[in-house]
């Protein structure tokens, strides 16, 4: 019965968007951290998907979430002397989260996870109505 | 007699599962929207119902898969086009439905057949 690989299909997709979500927060929450733990200034993550075939490299395939790639752009610079994390200049360095970009990325996250859920609603009607086949 | 029934419900189950399996393809489509160079997929319905209504009693082969032609082009080589798959998904959501209810039909008027 091969609409019940739609359930594992759209619940892949779920699964990759709502992690996709995780990292656009993480991005957002840390729009302004100027030092992480290493002492650089925070770098923005982004997520990249992949699709893996359910069977034989063909047909219907699955998402999975390949891996989450740092942004490599360079560190936006502020001029602020009274910052603690100065240079000898007055500049400091503040990760390279764009909030605009990262608006839209949740959008379009929350979009996608609306449309798979209602595409996993679409397949159990489906299958309720096929229990009562000949009824 | 059995084999008559069978005959005689053959071609909507086969209508049915590649309903089913169109289903599936569409559903990955739309999940693999945001996946970088991902290629929409599909198979032609008609084709397809044509082959498996041949085939008879051999079991029929899987569909070909053919993948669709964008209208626009997109930056990361995805070909889906979110518009076109979801009327699609609707579409033949409808369709597996109305097979369902010929199926039915078909069952309720065997029985009628039956009981007398």
């Amino acid at each position: 019965m091969s609409l019940f690989n739609v359930f594992e299909i759209s619940s892949s997709a779920i699964a990759a968007q709502s992690q996709r979500l995780n990292v656009v927060a993480s991005n957002i929450a840390n729009a302004d951290s100027a030092a992480g733990p290493d002492g650089q200034p925070y770098r923005a993550k982004q997520i990249v998907f992949e699709a893996v075939a359910t069977a034989n490299g063909q047909g219907p395939s699955r998402v999975q979430v390949a891996r989450i790639a740092e942004d490599q752009t360079p560190f936006r610079t502020i001029f602020d002397p009274k910052h603690p994390l100065a240079d000898e200049n007055g500049y400091v360095n503040m990760p390279n989260v764009s909030v605009v970009e990262e608006m839209v990325n949740m959008l379009s996250a929350s979009r996608s996870y609306q449309t798979n859920v209602e595409v996993m609603n679409t397949a159990k009607n489906l299958l309720l109505k096929s229990l009562t086949l000949g009824q | 007699m059995v084999d008559g029934l069978d005959r005689m419900m053959q071609f909507q189950a086969a209508a049915l599962s590649l309903r089913s399996q169109r289903q599936e393809l569409i559903a990955a489509n739309i999940a693999n929207a945001d996946t970088p160079n991902y290629k929409a997929v599909d198979f032609d319905f008609a084709a397809a119902l044509k082959n498996a209504s041949a085939a008879q009693a051999a079991p029929a082969t899987a569909p070909a898969i053919l993948y669709r032609t964008p209208s626009q082009s997109s930056l990361d080589g995805n070909s889906v086009e979110m518009d076109a798959e979801r009327a699609q998904f609707a579409d033949n959501t409808v369709r597996h439905e109305a097979a369902m209810r010929f199926l039915t039909a078909q069952i309720k008027t065997m029985l009628a057949a039956i009981t007398g």
